[in-house]
């Protein structure tokens, strides 16, 4: 039992994992950059989010696309002034604009809001816990995992069944090429990181609502944990975020299960280390050629 | 990671030039020590406050002042020995090196025969040496670390502190647990990045185990995680009867919260570290049922000593006075008493006199104070019931 337990809250963490290691995905496969400002959206989120409730007084869902709107706002702002004009230069000056980004956007809330923490209104959506041989499940989690399966499916559909996909495919296989066909690369980039930026203010959203307490700093860590996730999965393919999230959260909830609880960030990190020595290209990196 | 090293690297150089900063003001204040006046009038007693009134833990440093004025009005009504007590505050912005600068300039400026000083165990622990080298007691109202008054086995003989030190707290927890609570066998989750914590649970661990009980779980986290429902489920599997949990309210609120979520309806328990409103917001009014901390001291509890301070001080400042403010009301009176006893202004005579101080009644309970200058005095201990703080009992040591 004990362990079916753990299993489910290992699913709860890693769905958080997936939606945020998506974002960094799809950035990746379109312009081979790992963005850390990434996590930072999702905390951006997270507070819009909080606002809307609390200020605003928006249900869940209203709150949920407000932060996704102002998110994909804020990648693209991200994008055109930090990541564009670096778009020729080496890609460790890109990393370290998003590294400057990152710092900038923390201490920028930090800033203008101050550090202490807020906590989610407890009351906003329906909080019961469900048991089922004598497994507790909060209606919570399984809202987390519902909406991080909805908006996976609704991801693949945006990027297999529309115009803007078919771009963003065209543009990661090759860009100089797309250009030549005509695609507006520049625009297609703005798409994805808006696309990927509004996934993290899901789920920073989803981060709130689940875990109560947000503050400025609260991307570091889970943003460090989605880039893991996203290279377990093979960096740049979007199913391989999705279940290299959830492998991780299982993994993270199992070791602390197991009583080793102050070694489960530690083991995180291992896996990363252990992916790239042995399987550079990540768990689905072979059979999928496809990438955005 | 890389961003770790980078954040790492930043906040060295901020240390660094913090420290320099440091320097310069220390030989500032230095230079200016000879405009000073010298003692005050033959019926006046100096007496300095070295406190966090403004920057990160402000509103402690306030709350201590607030509860020092208070008393030092009450007692200026009698007066001491025909003397008056006049107060001489100084700011330290909640920063170690403006405190030790602090403490530098009460002593050679404005002449102070004794500090008050500070709130937090780091800003006390910067003028430790200041006052050892001048020979001026030192008071800390509310400086929990055990090594403020003694260092390596070596008493500082002018420090001294008015609040119980940390392992204090988890003996009291203990013994709360065994004989009010009934519970045989507990479970220990631990902050491991935090010496107070850690201190907490070791003192528990003892005293548990020395009267019969018996740990079924030791786990521990890392302050700023979020997700505890791993370790949680693990210990629920342990089967306690009682969860001890000597954090600060951050975790502990999430910690609780998702705690009840998996189904652990057992008292928890903590230390004063859970005394925030901020507690109740990330928890809920509801997870927090069956909780308990040791503090200080409750407002709401029903000794006539308490409610005539409690009284008095909603009439002067027209608020709930929290633990802070008795403090730092208990520290004036603490001081109060050994000026009376030592006759006379002397520094070293107000040392000894504090040093005997024995079975002194004040807010926060009876004050004797042990070999070690740390006072042996009463906890108090509060449940949480619909995420209000009630006075539950008093434990003696």
């Amino acid at each position: 039992m004990e362990l079916i337990q753990q299993l489910v809250n290992g699913i709860s963490l890693g769905s958080i994992y997936a939606l945020i290691a998506l974002g960094y995905t799809m950035v990746y496969g379109i312009v081979r950059l790992i963005n850390f400002a990434h996590g930072d959206v999702f905390m951006v989120g997270a507070f819009v989010g909080f606002y809307a409730i609390t200020s605003l007084n928006l249900g869940f869902f209203p709150a949920l696309l407000l932060a996704m709107v102002v998110c994909a706002l804020l990648g693209v702002i991200i994008e055109r002034i930090a990541y564009k004009p670096l778009r020729n230069a080496t890609r460790i000056a890109a990393l370290i604009t998003a590294i400057g980004v990152s710092l900038f956007i923390e201490y920028g809330t930090i800033y203008v809001r101050g550090a202490q923490p807020e906590a989610y209104p407890s009351t906003l959506l329906p909080d019961k816990s469900i048991e089922v041989f004598g497994v507790t499940i909060s209606s919570q989690s399984l809202l987390i995992l519902c909406t991080s399966i909805v908006l996976m499916i609704l991801l693949q559909l945006i990027v297999h069944k529309t115009k803007i996909g078919k771009a963003m495919r065209a543009v990661s296989y090759d860009s100089e090429a797309a250009r030549l066909m005509g695609i507006n690369v520049d625009n297609t980039i703005s798409a994805t990181f808006a696309i990927g930026s509004a996934l993290a203010g899901a789920a920073g959203v989803i981060f709130g609502i689940y875990y109560i307490k947000i503050e400025p700093l609260m991307g570091i860590i889970p943003g460090l944990k989605a880039f893991v996730a996203a290279v377990l999965g093979g960096i740049g393919i979007i199913p391989g975020a999705m279940v290299g999230g959830l492998a991780l959260g299982v993994i993270e909830a199992l070791v602390s299960g197991l009583g080793y609880s102050l070694w489960r960030d530690g083991v995180a990190f291992i896996v990363l280390i252990l992916i790239l020595i042995f399987r550079p290209s990540g768990l689905f990196g072979k059979n999928v050629r496809e990438k955005v | 990671m890389r961003k770790k090293k980078l954040v790492s690297v930043f906040l060295s150089l901020m240390i660094t030039s913090s420290l320099m900063v440091g320097c310069n003001g220390g030989s500032q204040n230095n230079g200016t020590s000879s405009s000073g006046n010298n003692g005050g009038g033959d019926d006046i007693i100096k007496i300095g406050a070295d406190l966090e009134l403004s920057g990160g833990v402000a509103s402690f440093g306030q709350s201590i002042a607030e509860g020092l004025e208070l008393a030092l009005e009450e007692i200026n009504k009698e007066g001491i020995n025909g003397k008056e007590l006049k107060l001489v505050k100084v700011d330290n912005k909640s920063d170690a090196a403006e405190a030790t600068n602090g403490a530098i300039k009460l002593i050679s400026q404005d002449q102070v025969k004794a500090i008050i000083g500070s709130a937090t165990s780091t800003n006390t622990l910067a003028q430790v040496q200041v006052a050892q080298d001048n020979k001026i007691p030192l008071i800390t109202p509310t400086g929990t670390n055990p090594t403020i008054t003694n260092k390596g086995g070596k008493v500082n003989d002018f420090v001294f502190r008015t609040c119980f030190i940390d392992p204090f707290q988890g003996t009291v927890a203990a013994k709360f647990a065994i004989n009010d609570l009934k519970v045989k066998n507990a479970a220990i989750l631990i902050d491991s990045s935090s010496d107070y914590s850690k201190g907490l649970a070791a003192s528990f661990k003892k005293s548990f185990e020395k009267d019969g009980g018996k740990i079924v779980a030791e786990e521990a986290y890392v302050a700023k995680d979020t997700d505890f429902r791993a370790t949680l489920t693990r210990i629920k599997s342990a089967n306690p009867e009682f969860v001890f949990l000597p954090g600060y309210y951050e975790e502990v609120g999430l910690i609780v919260k998702q705690a009840r979520e998996l189904g652990l309806k057992v008292p928890f328990m903590g230390g004063d570290g859970w005394d925030s409103p901020k507690l109740v917001e990330i928890a809920g009014k509801e997870a927090l049922n069956n909780t308990f901390i040791t503090n200080h001291y409750s407002s709401n509890d029903p000794d006539p000593k308490i409610q005539e301070f409690v009284k008095a001080f909603k009439a002067k400042y027209n608020k709930s006075p929290d633990a802070f403010n008795a403090l730092g009301y208990d520290t004036a009176y603490f001081l109060a008493d050994a000026i009376k006893r030592a006759g006379s202004a002397d520094p070293v005579k107000i040392k000894e006199a504090l040093a005997k101080t024995k079975d002194l009644s004040l807010v926060s309970g009876t004050l004797t104070l042990d070999k070690n200058h740390d006072p042996v005095k009463s906890a108090t201990i509060l449940e949480y019931k619909d995420g209000e703080q009630q006075f539950k009992t008093k434990v003696n040591p």
